[in-house]
């Protein structure tokens, strides 16, 4: 039998990197090779990486933008640690990332933009290409303006227009060496351009690109020679996915099987922005999207809306959840359904907006006044928002509770394929609100999960108030009873916990009989994945346990832990994970903390697994 | 038209009420309740929703639905609330704390968008729930526990915050005249819009008597105005005092109506639909000029939830199969 595909990530290959000023394209350039690439039902997985500054002054290095992705064949988990391919569009793009090109890596530069001045404005006193710094990787060194100048020339858009071209030149050539025709990119640029001179001359460019790796007689980088996975892909519909459309088809996919409205609040935050925004786009009545006028504002909309009896829905990143903290105090008071989702960003304070962090874990878990206990789950990759998205609002619902989703800046702008799923049909899993006046009282709870009932303003004969003072179990008057303030917060944590006993059980993959166990959560889980892939091909053995129920924990976690002699918990934050299984299982984990706003490169891993395996020993 | 159904005694919710013996509240819960008995209000369809404060607990108090929230974020939840069921009837009760101090951005956008409901503003110029310090609208020289010495940093205006937020419906009303408040609460009722009513509430603890100058009965004639659409503004005793526009001072100005003041005809006449007068209005506090109440200024506009929906309606509605397939796709065949 084949193992899962998941066991057996690709660890192999190509990486490429874009490296250019955040105005050169970089980014389009990007998803332009990996929709060639994943069309081509090759694996691939993406890290973009841009500067908070819009438009930042050209030929600055703090204005350098870049897109990384990684193809290889079968199940790409992770965007590589290392380029084997670097296309640097200036020297400032140049200077900031070759210290990551791979030795014998393959170094593409524009020779044309390393004028004096430009060199001077990146640093560099001699210029160099001719100084032998870079001597330690193949270079390739194309004029690719020039190129791109003679390529576009006929359809007159001027020096500065032309220029623009430059990245679909180097899309050309980028694609010919993995392999790829520009079938796609020609129609991406067609559907977004049209038949016009813009659209004309970025076609001219991507074949020039193209041509010019053939006429050289580049040799293409073999994808096959660097093959490792066993995975095949399942049968159906692909396409790729980002983090933040997932969880807008996922926020959909809720609306539709619980045949409610979606309101989804926020307030524009990097880099939370993009789930508003799709969500705005999308052609759906049963969504409706609100700019608050700040975050308070969002959380509280979303608040009113869940009362009126729809899934309000609030996004945003780290300092916006901060300000949202004592809005979710009342959603729990209250005991209303509420998803929130949280785009982690490098914190504290504005921090590094743009770069990714999974620092917020500890806040999500406690970071409110009182006790007030609520569900936290984390997607673990692009496409597993959608489900995540599903089951936070099913909770959410089921429970009458806020649920946290901790996404992260990685996810939330990394893509990879996706097989299609099949969404439930419209109205599979209809909400029941309350609506028999007989003995209602707005605090009585289901004897199973403890949940409250939910009854929309507007239903005859069950008029009720509610509110953020202490309520009187049941009857839900006001109440100061100090027993009563006790059962009730006795009740909201056992209603939460109780969420646990829904969940499936936590599962500890890779063999029985490993004394070392690596456990994630969050985005962490591809590098994690592919690290012990590679770890078991060099022999090195060790389990891995996944969490996507950070709170509550899956009831078997703490028993499934006692089975390690070690336990090994990467996060991109200073050890939160780890304290909360150090907290309550009372075990001896280990912390392999990053904080560098870049998510865990592979070989960082696999030498942090080696290290405590060979400690174990 | 046929005689109300239900009597104020109808929207009494039962629970207990708190607020101290002789606090203006108890006057404006009765003309509320006297309010929603007139209009034959359906109690399942209406939703009192409040922030933090004195003025919040009034939600407890009606027996309809009702949803005490946290300091200054009503106008937040109400729209949030409006967005998710556009048919509720929607008031919004808030304080000159929770409204103009925590809350004041929220009241402004609220206020701009226009949503569909009632804002009652308790103005007591004092923060009474936390025991007293000065508020907002507190005038310069408040002596509380706060400011021994005496608050510093002008005063905000309650009506002109709303105007100048862009309300298109502002009114203002005293805690005791439940009569006229009944009336002014109707008309922002009958409003389509966010009907904003600045209620001038006496706290008998911490700042009783601060209206006095205008609602003392010895003194109201002479300074309250009760301005109708349409009819001249007149004040006084035997309404022998006017109110007309001095064109140098680009203000209002107060005078004699009749022989050795301005002939009646040069008394300006209400017009609710003129921000510009209504902002003149508000700007009125005396001691020269007396205080303007009823509606100083409504305009029709559009609704903000209706705007949403409308959006989202034409915006269409393709099957989810359909929407994930909106980019290039692959298959794999088996």
């Amino acid at each position: 039998m084949q193992p899962p595909a998941h066991l057996t990530p690709s660890t192999g290959g190509v990486v490429v990197r874009f490296a250019g000023d955040s105005g050169d394209g970089i980014q389009l350039s990007g998803m332009r090779l990996t929709m060639a690439a994943a069309l081509g039902g090759k694996g691939v997985s993406t890290l973009p990486d841009f500067p908070a500054e819009i438009r930042a002054p050209a030929g600055t290095t703090y204005g350098v933008s870049a897109f990384q992705l990684r193809v290889g064949e079968g199940e790409v988990l992770t965007p590589g640690d290392t380029p084997d391919v670097l296309v640097a569009f200036n020297p400032a793009s140049l200077k900031t990332n070759i210290g990551d090109l791979g030795r014998d890596g393959l170094l593409v530069i524009d020779s044309g933009t390393f004028t004096a001045r430009s060199l001077k404005k990146a640093g560099y006193n001699e210029n160099p290409l001719e100084t032998g710094t870079l001597n330690s990787v193949r270079t390739l060194t194309p004029d690719i303006s020039r190129h791109t100048l003679d390529a576009v020339k006929e359809f007159d858009l001027g020096q500065k227009g032309s220029l623009r071209c430059r990245n679909m030149w180097a899309v050309g050539l980028t694609l010919w060496l993995l392999d790829r025709d520009t079938i796609e990119a020609e129609g991406w640029i067609r559907s977004r351009f049209g038949d016009s001179p813009v659209g004309n001359a970025n076609l001219a460019a991507l074949k020039a690109g193209h041509a010019y790796g053939e006429t050289i007689e580049l040799p293409s980088l073999d994808l096959l020679q660097t093959r490792t996975g066993s995975h095949v892909w399942p049968p159906g519909d692909y396409r790729t996915v980002t983090g933040a459309e997932a969880l807008a088809f996922g926020l959909a996919a809720a609306a539709d099987r619980t045949a409610l409205d979606v309101v989804f609040c926020a307030y524009p935050i990097t880099p939370a922005s993009t789930l508003l925004h799709h969500l705005s786009a999308m052609r759906r009545r049963n969504i409706v999207t609100f700019q608050a006028e700040d975050e308070i504002g969002a959380a509280c909309a979303a608040i009113g809306a869940s009362y009126g009896g729809a899934l309000g829905v609030t996004s945003s990143s780290g300092p916006g959840i901060s300000l949202k903290a004592e809005a979710l105090g009342l959603a729990v008071a209250v005991e209303l359904p509420l998803v929130v989702v949280n785009s982690q960003r490098a914190g504290p304070s504005t921090g590094m907006p743009t770069k990714t962090e999974q620092a917020d874990l500890l806040q999500a878990l406690y970071g409110r006044h009182g006790e007030a206990p609520l569900v936290v789950l984390a997607p673990k990759s692009p496409s597993d928002c959608y489900a995540t998205a599903i089951e936070a609002a099913d909770i959410a619902i089921r429970h009458m509770t806020p649920v946290i989703i901790l996404s992260d800046a990685f996810i939330a702008s990394t893509s990879e394929p996706w097989r299609l799923p099949e969404p439930d049909a419209p109205g599979t899993n209809p909400v029941q609100f309350l609506t028999d006046p007989e003995n209602f009282e707005p605090f009585a709870r289901d004897p199973d999960t403890l949940a409250r009932a939910w009854v929309k303003p507007g239903t005859p004969g069950l008029a009720h108030r509610i509110g953020g003072l202490e309520k009187s179990a049941g009857s839900g008057g006001i109440s100061y009873d100090p027993d009563n303030h006790q059962l009730m917060n006795d009740t909201r944590i056992a209603k939460v916990a109780r969420v646990a006993r829904t969940l499936p059980p936590a599962v500890a993959e890779g063999p029985d009989d490993a004394s070392l166990c690596v456990v994630t959560w969050g985005s962490t889980f591809g590098a994690a994945r592919e690290a012990l892939a590679r770890c078991r091909a060099a022999g090195t053995d060790a389990a891995h346990i996944h969490l996507r129920h950070l709170h509550p924990l899956p009831a078997n976690l703490g028993e499934l832990l006692t089975a390690y002699r070690g336990i090994l918990v990467p996060e991109v934050n200073s050890g939160q994970l780890v304290r909360l299984l150090r907290d309550r299982f009372v075990v001896d984990a280990e912390s392999l903390p990053k904080v560098t706003g870049k998510p865990f490169r592979v070989d960082e891993l696999v030498g942090a697994i080696n290290a405590k395996a060979e400690a174990l020993a | 038209m046929n005689a109300p159904l239900r009597v104020p005694r109808d929207f009494d919710s039962g629970q207990e009420v708190r607020w101290c013996p002789g606090c203006g509240d108890y006057a404006i819960l009765r003309a509320v309740q006297k309010t929603l008995a007139g209009l034959d209000a359906d109690p399942s369809n209406t939703v009192f929703v409040s922030g933090i404060g004195c003025a919040a607990r009034l939600p407890y108090y009606l027996a309809t639905y009702g949803f005490h929230t946290i300091h200054g974020r009503a106008p937040a939840i109400a729209t949030g609330l409006k967005l998710a069921n556009p048919d509720l009837d929607v008031w919004l009760v808030t304080g000159d704390g929770d409204g103009l101090s925590i809350g004041a951005g929220h009241l402004l956008h609220l206020l701009r968008r226009n949503v569909n409901c009632q804002v009652l503003l308790f103005n007591n110029e004092a923060y009474g729930l936390t025991k007293g310090q000065y508020s907002p609208t507190s005038r310069i020289g408040t002596v509380t526990p706060s400011s021994p010495a005496g608050s510093v940093g002008h005063p905000v205006s309650a009506c002109r915050f709303a105007l100048g937020s862009g309300a298109k419906f502002v009114a203002r009303g005293i805690d005791t005249r439940i009569a006229e408040l009944q009336t002014t609460l109707s008309a922002a009722h009958a409003f389509t819009g966010t009907a904003f009513v600045e209620i001038l509430q006496n706290c008998i603890v911490y700042n009783d008597g601060v209206f006095s100058d205008f609602t003392e009965r010895s003194v109201a004639a002479e300074r309250q105005i009760h301005v109708t659409h349409g009819e001249p503004l007149r004040f006084g005793p035997d309404l022998n005092r006017g109110l007309i526009l001095d064109r140098d001072a680009f203000a209002l100005r107060a005078v004699p109506i009749g022989p050795g003041g301005v002939p009646e005809e040069e008394v300006l006449v209400h017009d609710q639909s003129n921000r510009g007068l209504a902002t003149l209005l508000a700007t009125m506090e005396g001691p020269d000029l007396p205080l303007a109440l009823g509606v100083l200024f409504a305009e029709t506009g559009s609704i903000f939830e209706a705007e949403v929906r409308g959006q989202v309606e034409e915006r269409g509605d393709l099957p989810l199969p359909d929407l994930l397939r909106r980019t290039s796709t692959w298959k794999v065949s088996p």
